[in-house]
């Protein structure tokens, strides 16, 4: 493999492992602040095809993504009520929310279906994306890949050295203190919720305006699972996040480049490569169970009474 | 929990279910005349049913993809313009290739179908078994192999279609590198890529076909995935056994070339589209529905092709040059009257063994048992899951 094919491979490894980054972002915030959202996957759905319709009626990016965060936040927001303040099942909600967007999005989808979008701007940084191995490798991104490599940044400095980050994870370990405290548990929670399921639907936006700019129904084929299970894997730490991200999008796009070179493994061991990957490598790196410890939410999943 | 908590909860929860219903997709589709006199039974006499014939359709995909199932619809919405008021319709979408497949088939007997059509191969072992409790009900399977007294089995020759492609690509390609985004690795999927890479090298025999499976026939964004990685590597003209449009796409994306598969797909990639080796399904559901009408349905196994319109390279845009596209129309003059065929010897192997002596033309029961590469594609065929 040459250089050119290598920087090839990377920059498509980035680009594959963006959206199940932007998602697995927000639902790292969703957690840290001690809810769980198992309708990452409907989240994304419903976005993915208010982004599509949007953008065909549009013929606008930006507006298409704009409107895939609204579409993932107020259906963020139907979440949070249900889960926060009727104190309905976190999992059992999570999921038919999940179900709910699957079935929504091919239904709403159904005239999208065989729609396209025209013609796609390549995006270029002027001059840096001339290099040779560097330009294709590093600066030939749409801008939402740059955003989500500084929206990890962001978060890590949020969560970790900003008085409000320190909030939000005091009411994810534990929301009974932060109650005591007098800070409003569950207004936080709606808006830690909110801002999941906006950065939710940015990802299913990115995926059916971008990434694959068609609708199909199911076209998001299980990024959002991936996104969840990725966030835990990752013990809920932004930096490890995007690592775990991009090292599933590297796999993946390694094991199909490894099958068109040729190499003969058996496809179905190919195919499990990605999630094997990133399994081992997270799970090796945060295998102090002090660590664990002290970076997962204790109050994750558990539903909170004030005055109860 | 306080009480009023737990009633609130409990409202939500029933809301929540009624929302989890919504979630199925089933449809039906009643022809513009009539359903009054539809008979609800499934023993109806196979020759002369009371009222309008029912029918039903199995797909495996979403009508929406724009490819294989869409495909299908289409050949449905001819039958319905045909015979009007002497059928009624009906299909039901995303039917996986599982035992779930079972429970629709019997599904749709239960409803008063008397003529099924399950569209994909992986319907076989389902329908054989439902066949033989429903014996009054006709089954069509698709791309099967296996047939019953009241199933059997209808096909298209996708590998007409490729092999035209595949002329076509010899003639474009400046890398002289093809790239192919393989669904399943069975029989049928290899005969395409064998019969792509056969007709490119007819043109040109320096070509080399590269292979990425995504082991699914419809994921479009891993088609689009193995698309990107065969671009990566060299590939400029692609071509597809999968479902949807996302090969096409990202052709059209990096400025390379494609075709659309079982359907028109050009206007997914405008400037990439070079062809689209579609399947006509309208003439062969006619064909049955007019036998299921007149009573002379029988069982036996079909596999139409260009001959009988069933398949076709169309949309050729303007970057295919004039005397390619004077090929292509002689070789679909040839296929309909018996003069030219694709599979003729000498043909050769990956390892160079001779499969096909010079002179000698393959039968169908050759084509049905491919499971070699020929000479030109790179890689090992993988074990199929």
């Amino acid at each position: 493999m040459n250089l050119n094919e290598l920087a090839l491979l990377f920059a498509a490894s980035i680009n594959s492992g963006t959206p199940i980054a932007l998602a697995a972002l927000g639902l790292l915030i969703n957690e840290r602040s001690g809810v769980l959202n198992l309708g990452a996957e409907g989240l994304m759905l419903v976005a993915a095809v208010t982004g599509f319709a949007t953008a065909v009626h549009t013929h606008s990016d930006f507006l298409a993504l704009l409107a895939g965060v609204a579409a993932g936040a107020v259906l963020a927001l139907f979440f949070a009520l249900l889960v926060i303040y009727l104190n309905t099942n976190q999992y059992a909600t999570g999921l038919a929310l999940s179900l709910f967007g699957a079935g929504f999005s091919a239904f709403v989808g159904v005239p999208y279906a065989s729609e396209s979008l025209g013609e796609r701007t390549q995006f270029t940084l002027p001059g840096l994306s001339k290099l040779p191995v560097l330009g294709p490798a590093l600066f030939s991104f749409h801008p939402l890949v740059y955003l989500t490599v500084l929206l990890s940044l962001a978060f890590s400095w949020f969560l970790f050295r900003a008085r409000s980050g320190l909030v939000l994870r005091a009411i994810g370990e534990s929301p009974e203190s932060a109650h005591a405290l007098g800070y409003p548990v569950r207004r936080i929670r709606v808006s830690a919720v909110m801002a999941g399921g906006a950065l939710c639907g940015l990802a299913g936006a990115y995926v059916s305006v971008v990434y694959t700019p068609l609708w199909i129904e199911g076209m998001i084929a299980g990024k959002g699972w991936i996104a969840l299970a990725l966030t835990a894997f990752a013990t809920w730490r932004p930096a490890r996040v995007l690592l775990g991200a991009y090292l599933f999008g590297g796999v993946t796009m390694l094991q199909l480049h490894l099958q068109g070179q040729g190499v003969n493994l058996p496809i179905q061991l190919l195919t499990a490569l990605p999630y094997l990957a990133t399994i081992l490598v997270l799970v090796l790196i945060s295998r102090n169970s002090a660590w664990i410890r002290s970076n997962m939410p204790a109050a994750l999943g558990k539903p909170f009474h004030p005055g109860a | 929990m306080t009480p009023p908590n737990l009633i609130h909860r409990r409202a939500v929860s029933a809301a929540l279910a009624c929302l989890l219903l919504s979630a199925c997709s089933k449809k039906t589709e009643p022809s513009a005349a009539t359903t009054s006199a539809s008979s609800a039974s499934a023993a109806v006499e196979a020759a002369k049913p009371a009222g309008p014939l029912k029918i039903a359709f199995a797909y495996v995909g979403p009508v929406g993809d724009a490819g294989w199932t869409f495909a299908h619809d289409r050949g449905r919405k001819e039958v319905e313009a045909e015979f009007g008021s002497k059928v009624t319709t009906a299909f039901v979408e995303n039917v996986p290739e599982s035992a779930d497949a079972e429970r629709v088939m019997r599904d749709l007997v239960d409803q008063g179908n008397t003529l099924i059509f399950g569209t994909t191969f992986g319907y076989m072992e389902p329908m054989l078994k439902v066949a033989t409790e429903a014996k009054s009900v006709r089954f069509e399977h698709a791309t099967g192999y296996k047939t019953g007294a009241n199933l059997r089995t209808y096909d298209a020759r996708t590998y007409e279609g490729a092999y035209m492609a595949g002329v076509i690509a010899g003639g474009v390609t400046k890398s002289n590198k093809l790239g192919v985004v393989g669904s399943i690795p069975i029989p049928e999927v290899i005969r395409n890529i064998d019969s792509f890479t056969l007709g490119a090298r007819s043109v040109n025999p320096k070509i080399t076909t590269h292979v990425v499976w995504v082991n699914k026939w419809f994921d479009p964004p891993k088609e689009g995935e193995a698309a990107q990685a065969l671009l990566n590597q060299g590939a400029d003209v692609l071509m597809q056994n999968t479902d949807s449009s996302a090969v096409l796409q990202t052709a059209e994306k990096a400025g390379k070339f494609g075709f659309g598969w079982d359907s028109n797909m050009s206007k997914f990639g405008p400037k990439a589209h070079l062809g689209s080796a579609i399947i006509n399904w309208g003439p062969y559901y006619k064909q049955a529905v007019k036998e299921a009408l007149d009573g002379s349905w029988k069982t036996g196994k079909t596999w139409w092709g260009v001959k009988e319109g069933a398949i076709d390279l169309v949309g050729l845009s303007d970057q295919v040059s004039a005397e390619a596209k004077a090929k292509i129309e002689q070789i679909k003059a040839g296929l309909k009257d018996g003069s030219f065929s694709i599979w003729k010897g000498p043909i050769v192997d990956q390892s160079g063994k001779e499969v096909l002596k010079a002179g000698e033309t393959a039968d169908d029961k050759f084509l049905s048992g491919i499971n070699f590469y020929i000479k030109g594609v790179e890689g090992k065929i993988p074990t199929s899951g």
